[in-house]
């Protein structure tokens, strides 16, 4: 197990590696650059120079990036030219990073408490009504955009009905005190149950938004191999044994049926990453996604690298703790 | 309902199971439907060890199934009875049947591999049955779980307990499996196909083991196969099933020594056998279930008989003979071969 792991921890640095050449080169290949975004109108030839030579732009690729990959061993990703001029880009991507993992966390939970269950019982359900609806709501929350879904909800819940907050993670003048910056934990933490209450009203309808499209896929996952395992012999030999419906459904069938389901989370750690940039635009979440929409926008070099490759990190480290977790359920692979 | 516990509950001589007209019809509304079982009836004695032999798809697996009230809850009606130590199992409640299967009657399958969970040590899946029948706790059933393991020949049982059905050869894993059937020390168990997914040598220790194991327990048993072979070493009585009828019924020295229905005979001569000449071809069955007529005006198998007369095609062959022999056919073979 501990092998298996290092040997993974390994894969992730060489993915790292050659993931930062590529959008190292990716980014620079794109038209307009940092440049002309950061001189506008007042561009000219001379102008134009004098700042690529200050930022390091007139020298050669290979150049550029074996300096950026120099000072990023050492933690300097270099700062921010236009998101937050002059800040240390990796200090952007941390501070920005809480609000992100608490709106992802919210997400997960409500995809997952929803969509295992639901998705055990419709398949138990097979062709009633409720696997019926289900699935075409699955089907719906799937290829609706996160971007309709966020913008849907908050038309209706916080502008038409007044029910939750219009967007932002805390009322305005609201005083709390910060711990990690996970504002629902943060109140717990501190015991001001006005701020956890008032920062879980923030994030119902994002994390909602957020949460359409895991949502959907952990439910037909779930469902489809509930049905697959509920076909399977050994739960012929379970029914042979006499076992009560709860033991067969708990060790013998969700058990096995979980496998897919572990993976498929993982996997949706990229579709939860590329939501929330929407679903931060939309609700003005000033979080990660936030921040790469705009650096994106404005050409931040610097910002867009570190986060682009955070995210990478997250999803392949993410990914290391699924198989950790399927390993620890299917002793096929663990002692293989 | 049941009887005190301690009263010998089976007279003697009196069947454990009695099986009497029992009918799987599969299909869903708006399908044609499908009759798997047609009338199906015999009798299964305490200590007795049964044969329920034919060709793949005439039946057998899923009369068996029905017994156990393992069919899918769905797109089938079982109509008949089955009646086990005075009820009858199939007018049982679902939960009353959860309370027989594993502790009066079990079952083993014919793939050990994916008949066991893969995610749960084999300790586990017999410990499972005995905290379920016997109100036993965990810790109380696994050492008696090794005395099973051990009982049916499994070397070194403590350590095989934490093991996963993956880690065990294929042979260790029908063990494993007729260890949880034994658990709860069934009155019947049946076994569908026990070995046909073995290898040669290891299905003969199979067989041996489960002889041993019935004679030992005084288990009655119910051993489905398409294998005559099989039946020769350890049946005491034979039903033949074509098509979802039993065709001809028999003990074993009878059915072997002067088999009387055509499809008997084809059965045998498709054995192979040692003492044959090498080279000797063996004489299969002509044709398939595919060319079966329909039971209601004809004898299924004419289509595929040597035998056959006019009336064959005409008439459904009446059952004759009783619950030891008994045959189904209107021009049976000569009476010796
Ligand atoms: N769930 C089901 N729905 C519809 N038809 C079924 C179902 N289960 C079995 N059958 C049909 O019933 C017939 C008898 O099947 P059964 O499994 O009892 O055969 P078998 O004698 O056990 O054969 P084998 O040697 O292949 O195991 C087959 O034609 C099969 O297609
Ligand atoms: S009834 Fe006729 S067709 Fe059927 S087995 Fe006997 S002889 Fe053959
Ligand atoms: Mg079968």
């Amino acid at each position: 197990m501990l092998r298996f792991v290092v040997r993974r921890l390994l894969q992730m640095v060489g993915v790292l590696l050659v993931l930062s050449l590529l959008v190292f080169v990716w980014l620079r290949s794109l038209p307009g650059g940092p440049v002309s975004a950061l001189l506008g109108e007042r561009q000219t030839e001379a102008r134009r120079e004098a700042l690529e030579r200050a930022l390091g732009l007139d020298q050669p690729l290979p150049v550029q990036y074996v300096r950026f990959m120099q000072r990023a061993f050492q933690g300097d990703f270099g700062v921010s030219t236009q998101v937050l001029p002059g800040e240390d880009a990796l200090d952007i991507f941390l501070s920005r990073l809480p609000a992100t993992l608490e709106l992802s966390f919210f997400a997960l939970v409500i995809a997952i408490a929803l969509g295992i269950p639901l998705g055990y019982l419709a398949a138990r359900r097979k062709g009633t009504a409720l696997d019926t609806t289900s699935v075409i709501f699955s089907l719906v929350g799937v290829a609706v955009p996160v971007f309709f879904t966020a913008f849907l909800l908050k038309y209706f819940f916080a502008v038409e009905w007044n029910l939750l907050p219009v967007s932002g993670r805390q009322s305005i003048g609201l005083d709390a005190t910060r711990v990690t910056g996970l504002f629902v934990l943060d109140g717990i933490l501190t015991r001001e149950w006005d701020a956890a209450w008032d920062a879980l009203k923030h994030l119902v309808l994002p994390s909602l938004a957020l949460a359409t499209i895991p949502f959907a896929v952990v439910f037909r996952i779930t469902r489809a191999s509930v049905l697959d395992v509920l076909d399977e012999d050994y739960v012929r030999t379970a029914e042979a044994k006499g076992l009560t419906a709860k033991v067969i459904r708990g060790r013998h069938v969700l058990r096995n049926a979980m496998l897919p389901v572990v993976t498929t989370v993982g996997l949706q750690v990229g579709a939860l990453l590329s939501g929330a940039v929407l679903t931060e635009t939309v609700f003005s979440w000033r979080g990660v996604g936030q921040a790469l929409a705009e650096g994106f926008l404005q050409k931040d070099y610097p910002v867009l690298q570190v986060l682009i490759m955070a995210a990478a990190a997250i999803y392949v480290l993410v990914n290391l703790l699924v198989d950790i977790t399927y390993a620890l359920i299917d002793p096929r692979i663990r002692t293989r | 309902m049941s009887t005190q516990p301690i009263q010998p509950a089976v007279r003697h001589g009196e069947p454990l199971l009695a099986v009497r007209d029992l009918r799987v019809t599969f299909g869903r509304r708006g399908e044609e439907p499908f009759r798997a079982v047609d009338g199906v009836s015999f009798d299964v004695r305490p200590g007795q060890t049964v044969g329920l032999v034919g060709e793949s798809g005439c039946g057998k697996s899923v009369t068996s199934l029905a017994i156990m009230g393992l069919l899918p809850t769905r797109g089938n009606t079982v109509e008949g009875t089955a009646v086990f130590d005075g009820e009858d199992l199939l007018s049982l409640s679902a939960q009353q049947m959860r309370d027989r299967r594993g502790a009066d009657i079990a079952m083993i399958f014919q793939d050990p591999l994916s008949s066991l969970n893969p995610v749960i040590q084999i300790g586990r899946q017999v410990t499972e049955v005995m905290e379920r029948h016997q109100g036993l706790s965990r810790k109380e059933a696994m050492p008696k779980a090794a005395e099973l393991l051990e009982r049916v020949g499994i070397p070194d049982p403590r350590a095989r307990l934490a093991n996963y059905p993956h880690q065990l050869s294929g042979g260790m894993r029908q063990r494993a499996l007729i260890a949880m059937a034994l658990a709860c020390q069934p009155r019947l168990l049946i076994a569908d196909e026990p070995t046909t997914a073995l290898d040669v040598t290891i299905q003969a220790q199979i067989l041996a083991l489960l002889k041993d194991l019935v004679v030992e327990t005084g288990t009655a048993m119910v051993m489905i196969t398409h294998d005559l072979g099989v039946v020769a070493g350890l049946c005491d009585e034979v039903n033949v099933l074509y098509g979802g009828k039993i065709v001809e019924r028999g003990t074993r020295h009878g059915l072997f020594a002067r088999p009387r229905h055509p499809y008997t005979v084809g059965l045998l001569d498709s054995i192979p056998r040692l003492d044959a000449p090498r080279g000797e071809a063996l004489s299969p069955i002509p044709g398939s279930v595919a060319d079966n007529l329909p039971w209601d005006s004809a004898c299924a198998f004419a289509p595929r008989c040597s035998n056959a007369l006019d009336v064959c095609v005409e008439k459904t062959p009446a059952w004759e003979g009783d619950d030891v022999v008994g045959l189904r056919c209107f021009n049976p073979m000569g009476v010796s071969r």
